[in-house]
């Protein structure tokens, strides 16, 4: 009979018998932070043969918790996978009720995670498809009930919520005067810069405040000023709803028998259409004052002779048409805002995608149409 | 037997703005203990747990747990101590975009040098543990409000804390579950020897686990009273106090200031 061999490292020992069998003498407290090198260097030193023995003698262990519980059914699956045999040795009272607390005994039978299974390609495009009618049926039943929450309002104007409405007014409307206005200013300036490069050539200088003008009011005010407030208030709403939908704020308005439609959007989408129509006013005048400034210091221009041509351009309809467009750009970016925002489930990450499709879908929209309204005029005038 | 005190508060005064929640309040927690603050709606006793995490730094007086003096700032101990200690807080505060699985095994991950696979297989322990194992792979919003306090406890327990910190365990559950989650507790507290700091006002499971209590008072802001539960019920001459363990309507939501 062969001498016991003895190896020793801090925490187990092992003592081979040469016939196969292996006795792993584990000692100390086997906890957090001893289980990950144990793992480890077990991995490598521990190779028991087929038909062989593996005994983990715990009788000097102090402490177990279910990172020893993890190793011991490491060092088991491992043993069983060389077709080895495994028991335990010497456990105590303590230690057996930790091992049945985790279910030693089955640990590693089953399957620890199941993969999710990837569908294949026309399943994935099937489910792509549905999810999009889905949304688009969303979408159009949310565009019914915001058109009855506002013909209810329309009928029934005491039923809208004046401070809410006010409120939204301001945040939509006035904190955004500073951003639009600097925005429109720098675009006067550079639209003023960069045709004044060219129509000085021909020495036809005065035009840069015709351009300037009418471009501002029929497209870029508008688009501009949509732009933005899609930006600071269309994303505003969409995290404002989608927060309070995540936390059944808006299932609790629907039990207090309040449409969450009509309670929560047709305020936002009222004080949008009556500011936004403004903020484009003043974009445009800042923007003619943007072009102004260029004219008058760089091209000799005097600022009657500006704002003459710049009066002399523009007509009533110019103006209005602008106004109008802005009208609609308001209602569009409100609209999509809550939607997006009523479309959040589950949680935070759900409150960010709304916020973000909301500016995507809404600068989408604002340019959609305007195309349209520029198709139309094209016909029209 | 000398028992070492894990967590020591000294003078601690705690204020929001001008409103001061506690006015110089001192206790200890024990090794091994399961300790438990009591006191009526409003109290402060969410804002004394923040101040033991080392959320909210304290006014004026002194925080030890497990030997790191978290009430003043940028203790280098305070990063250590954060792996040393638990927290269940009250709905969760799962990771919202992470599985189960994925929010249990973040701390393992970050701290231990596990391989990846031992990984999984503790965290289906600790999951299991916990009643969750078919629950590994679902998001936090797609499960129970009791599911995600039970997979918070996991996460809380990822690490095998010293010190666990519970902020209203029970509140929410269902009677069986509650009961259920009050063994765990103790089971826990048992096995490993891990000190318990519960917050909560659930009557039923301050008698199954307290060891020992204390009681925060709203109008004077101090301790009235600390010891054993059961002892204060039959014995306390306080009035708050006798009507908060048994559980009798008070006059005003406000207890007379010390009666005893």
């Amino acid at each position: 009979m062969n001498e016991p061999e003895q190896r020793s490292a801090g925490g187990y020992r092992l003592e081979e018998d040469g016939r196969g069998g292996v006795t792993l003498h584990l000692e100390g407290p086997i906890g957090v932070s001893d289980s990950a090198g144990l793992i480890k260097r077990l991995d490598r030193s521990l190779t028991p043969q087929a038909g062989g023995t593996v005994a983990v003698d715990l009788g000097r262990v102090t402490y177990l918790d279910d990172y020893g519980v993890l190793l011991l059914s490491e060092i088991k699956m491992s043993t069983l996978q060389k077709k080895a045999d495994f028991y335990l040795q010497n456990i105590s009272h303590e230690i057996s009720k930790t091992l049945s607390m985790y279910n030693f005994d089955t640990l590693g039978r089953s399957e620890s995670f199941r993969k999710p299974k990837r569908a294949n390609v026309l399943t994935r495009l099937g489910e792509a498809t549905m999810r999009q009618a889905a949304e688009a049926k969303y979408m159009i039943s949310f565009l019914g009930s915001v058109c009855f929450a506002l013909l209810h309002v329309c009928l029934h104007p005491r039923s809208l919520r004046r401070d809410e409405t006010y409120t939204c007014m301001q945040k939509t409307g006035v904190d955004a005067l500073p951003i639009v206005g600097m925005i429109s200013f720098l675009m006067g300036l550079i639209m003023a810069f960069m045709s004044s490069v060219q129509l000085q050539q021909f020495g036809a200088n005065i035009y840069v405040a015709s351009l300037v003008s009418l471009a501002m009011t029929r497209e870029l005010g508008p688009i501009m000023t949509a732009i933005i407030v899609a930006g600071r208030s269309g994303s505003a709403f969409a995290a404002e709803i989608g927060t309070m939908k995540i936390s059944e704020e808006v299932d609790a308005l629907f039990t207090m028998g309040f449409d969450p439609t009509r309670f929560l959007v047709t305020p936002k989408i009222i004080a949008s259409v009556i500011v936004v129509p403004l903020l484009t006013i003043f974009s445009d005048i800042f923007a003619i004052m943007g072009g102004l400034i260029v004219g008058v210091f760089t091209l000799d221009l005097t600022a009657n002779a500006y704002i003459a041509q710049t009066i002399k351009t523009l007509d009533l309809f110019d103006v209005l048409l602008g106004f109008c467009k802005s009208a609609v750009f308001a209602v569009l970016i409100a609209w999509i805002g809550c939607l997006r925002g009523f479309r959040v489930r589950g949680g935070a990450a759900s409150v960010g995608e709304a916020t973000t499709s909301a500016v995507v879908s809404g600068i989408f929209l604002i340019i959609l149409f305007n195309s349209i309204f520029s198709v139309i005029l094209r016909y029209w005038e | 037997m000398e028992r070492q005190p894990v967590i020591e508060v000294k003078n601690l005064v705690a204020r929001y703005e001008e409103e001061t929640i506690f006015d110089r309040i001192s206790f200890k927690v024990y090794e091994g203990e399961i300790f438990v603050v009591l006191g009526g709606s409003g109290c402060g006793k969410s804002t004394l747990l923040k101040h033991l995490i080392g959320l909210i730094p304290p006014a004026s007086g002194r925080i030890r747990v497990a030997g790191c003096d978290i009430s003043r700032a940028g203790e280098e101990c305070f990063d250590d101590l954060l792996q040393r200690i638990g927290v269940l807080y009250q709905s969760g505060a799962l990771l919202g975009s992470m599985t189960l699985a994925e929010n249990v095994a973040l701390p393992i991950q970050e701290y231990t040098e596990l391989p990846k696979d031992s990984v999984n297989r503790l965290v289906k322990m600790k999951l299991t543990l916990m009643n969750l194992g078919d629950y590994a792979d679902y998001l936090p919003s797609q499960i129970s409000g009791g599911m995600k306090k039970r997979a918070g406890l996991a996460r809380a327990m990822a690490l095998n804390p010293e010190i666990l910190f519970f902020d209203e365990p029970s509140a929410g559950l269902d009677p069986v579950t509650a009961a259920e989650l009050d063994n765990l507790i103790i089971h826990l507290n048992e096995t490993f020897g891990t000190t318990m700091v519960i917050v909560t006002h659930e009557l039923e499971s301050i008698f199954t686990v307290a060891h020992r209590i204390i009681m925060l008072d709203k109008r004077t802001k101090r301790i009235i009273a600390e010891g054993d539960p059961r002892y204060l019920r039959d014995h306390s001459q306080n009035r708050f106090v006798k009507q908060f363990f048994n559980r009798l309507a008070g006059d005003t939501m406000h207890p007379p200031a010390q009666e005893a």
